[in-house]
């Protein structure tokens, strides 16, 4: 289907029917319970699943086909952002103008980056694309921001006023980020029973995004330039002894998931309609490769799978107190209990950093593939548990 | 006129002079063997062709086109194919894969985008490497991890993935360096039959004097940078001045 092979339209399919149904699948727990808080389906953070989605996607075309470790990416993520909410301030607040210009401008910017940073490969590359996204951030954050030449708004961050110029807004049509009139903010609340499942406006178009995207990212893994990718990070000797040359190869891929990043940017402004310096910083560059290597570096789904893990983590972990944990162990006596939260407390809370880096540890040494191998193992465990089984009922009898 | 016309070819290493006044002529369709004691210039004279090393002095001419100047893969597509000492293939992709990236190469050139089309759906391609495997003997290991063969499968592989270019010029940089005797000769063979059967021309750079004299019809000996003699295989043999240049002036 789609010019895809039977596996990869499964993969897309699960894919889909996941976003889709994210509301549901996310909000298992009653509103109202103890366990609500562990429900990730509300708009906000949702949307923020898919779009980091989104980011990681792209960062895995560079990262996972060719190897090329940039550590720079945030940098064309807040591009993306700063453009969108131009266009918000100047223009419109209909966000496809906005997403168009966001991925325009990171490919502009990502061309550059990208044409000086390839002369290097290794520690070089990635040392090059930090030092350019430190540049952007230092940009964005004081060079121009200053009373003359307002570009970003410095510190406070890039937003829209009463009285910037929207030649295109007229009466009657939301103002907030909207799909021809369509808010982003605009949400149906379902209850049924205990249970209350938010369908928002904007998290459907990242999805509806995430699903082309993530299709077109299938369609380059299983193509002759996605094939060349993988030369490229096989064996670069080899590479251009066969009359390739790998640095169009390479460029074409910085870019490609430059204007991933640039997406991700512009429905992250599109979504709440600011921007601010410190998504180029060099932390947010970091993410994403965390999220890239704990799903799972060149697989299809893997860098999807990382961002939820990881968002998912800052969202819920970080909001477990004291008091919540002194709920939980509340059944045990008094000084156990107290024994108990203050072991767990520095995992949890402000502290949920760490257990992100234990389980990152993990992975990295026990399951070098990412989630994505563990959830073949496990795939493998349950088939051969099957298998001997069988062969056990067909062999005893033979005894 | 030969089809590699190397004329007054210096490159010097710092106060090292690797190659001085190198001239050598590569006949069309024959085998042209290349050799000499270590440290002669060897390797050196082989990455002056492929665009590896650009020469200090002198020319390289490929059919009538200077190649000097000129990167790797240009080179390459002109029609200059090699093959490395060590097997340089894409260990992390399947043999298929392997061979379909040089078919991919020959047909698309350096480089197109081609983003969206379906690798295993491009029928031309995916027949030529497929017949390309067949021609290796490698079909069987077709979906195998190339870097899990044996030495012998991976050189055989890396001069399969070179003819699927149908290069003009195959250039063999030491190909039975380390393999056992047997993995030696099927790869005498593996090249008899290609020089037989195809419209290309192999200069071999060797050590083993077994493969040179089963292979070559030319031979070109040099010794600290410069070319000794060059003349038929049954010359050489009993040449004084190799034999000084292998053995040492006092043996001589």
């Amino acid at each position: 289907m789609l010019g895809l092979n039977n596996k990869d339209t499964k993969l897309l399919i699960v894919v889909a029917v996941l976003t889709l149904l994210a509301p549901f699948i996310l909000n298992p727990f009653p509103a109202g319970s103890a366990m609500a808080q562990f429900n990730a389906g509300y708009p906000d953070l949702m949307q923020r699943f898919v779009i980091f989605g989104i980011f990681a996607i792209g960062f895995n075309i560079l990262f996972g086909l060719t190897g090329y470790l940039s550590f720079g990416h945030a940098a064309f993520l807040g591009i993306g952002s700063y453009a969108a909410v131009w266009i918000f301030k100047l223009f419109t607040y209909n966000v496809v103008p906005a997403i168009a210009l966001a991925v325009i401008m990171a490919g502009l910017f990502s061309v550059i980056i990208g044409y000086v940073s390839l002369r290097r490969s290794g520690i070089y590359f990635s040392i090059l694309t930090l030092a350019f996204a430190q540049m952007s951030f230092a940009l964005a954050y004081s060079v121009l921001s200053n009373p003359k030449f307002n570009l970003t708004n410095g510190e406070t961050g890039l937003q829209v006023y009463a009285d910037d110029l929207q030649m295109f807004h007229r009466e009657g049509l939301p103002d907030l980020p909207h799909l021809f009139g369509l808010s982003m903010r605009s949400t149906y609340n379902l209850d049924i029973g205990a249970w209350s499942f938010s369908f928002n406006a904007g998290y459907y178009l990242c999805a509806v995004v995430l699903m082309l995207v993530f299709y077109l990212s299938i369609r380059i893994f299983r193509s002759p330039f996605g094939l060349m990718l993988r030369a490229i990070k096989s064996n670069q000797t080899r590479m251009s002894y066969t009359g390739l040359n790998p640095r169009p190869h390479t460029l074409a891929a910085f870019v490609i998931s430059g204007m991933y990043a640039g997406l991700a940017g512009g429905l992250m402004a599109a979504m709440d309609p600011l921007a601010g310096a410190e998504r180029m910083q060099w932390t947010a560059s970091g993410e994403v490769v965390l999220m890239t290597i704990l799903g799972g570096t060149g697989t299809l789904i893997g860098p999807v799978l990382g961002a939820g893990f990881i968002k998912y983590f800052e969202n819920i972990f970080s909001k477990i107190n004291d008091s919540i944990l002194h709920e939980w162990f509340a059944f045990l006596p008094d000084g156990l209990e107290n024994f108990m939260v203050f072991i767990v407390h520095p995992f949890v809370g402000k502290g949920w950093h760490l257990t992100l880096g234990i389980l990152f540890m993990l992975v990295v040494i026990f399951l070098p593939g990412g989630l994505v191998e563990g959830g073949q193992r496990i795939g493998k465990w349950i088939k051969n548990r099957g298998k001997a089984k069988d062969s056990g009922a067909t062999t005893e009898p033979a005894e | 006129m030969g089809i590699l016309e190397v004329k007054d070819v210096g490159k010097r290493f710092g106060g090292l002079q690797a190659l001085g006044d190198v001239n050598l002529s590569v006949k069309e369709n024959s085998v042209h063997a290349i050799i000499g004691p270590n440290g002669a210039g060897k390797s050196t004279l082989l990455n002056c062709l492929v665009g590896k090393l650009i020469p200090d002095t002198g020319s390289v001419m490929f059919d009538g086109q200077s190649v000097l100047g000129r990167s790797p893969h240009e080179i390459n597509q002109m029609g200059i194919s090699r093959v490395f000492q060590t097997p340089e293939i894409f260990g992390d992709l399947s043999v298929m894969e392997n061979m379909m990236i040089p078919c991919f190469a020959k047909r698309d050139g350096s480089f197109r985008m081609r983003a969206i089309e379906n690798t295993m759906r491009e029928k031309d391609v995916v027949e030529k490497a497929e017949a390309m495997l067949v021609d290796m003997n490698m079909a069987d290991k077709r979906h195998m991890n190339a870097a899990s063969m044996s030495r012998g499968d991976k050189r055989r592989l890396e001069i399969g993935m070179c003819l699927a270019q149908e290069p003009r010029l195959l250039l063999l940089d030491e190909p039975t360096a380390g393999m056992a005797r047997a993995d030696t000769n099927n790869t005498i063979d593996l090249l008899k039959q290609i020089s037989d059967e195809r419209d290309i021309t192999i200069a071999i750079i060797e050590h083993d004097m077994h493969v040179v004299f089963s292979l070559a019809q030319r031979i070109t000996v040099l010794a600290q940078g410069t070319p000794l003699v060059e003349d038929d295989p049954e010359n050489i043999k009993g040449h004084p001045k190799v034999r000084e240049a292998y053995l040492g002036e006092t043996a001589a």
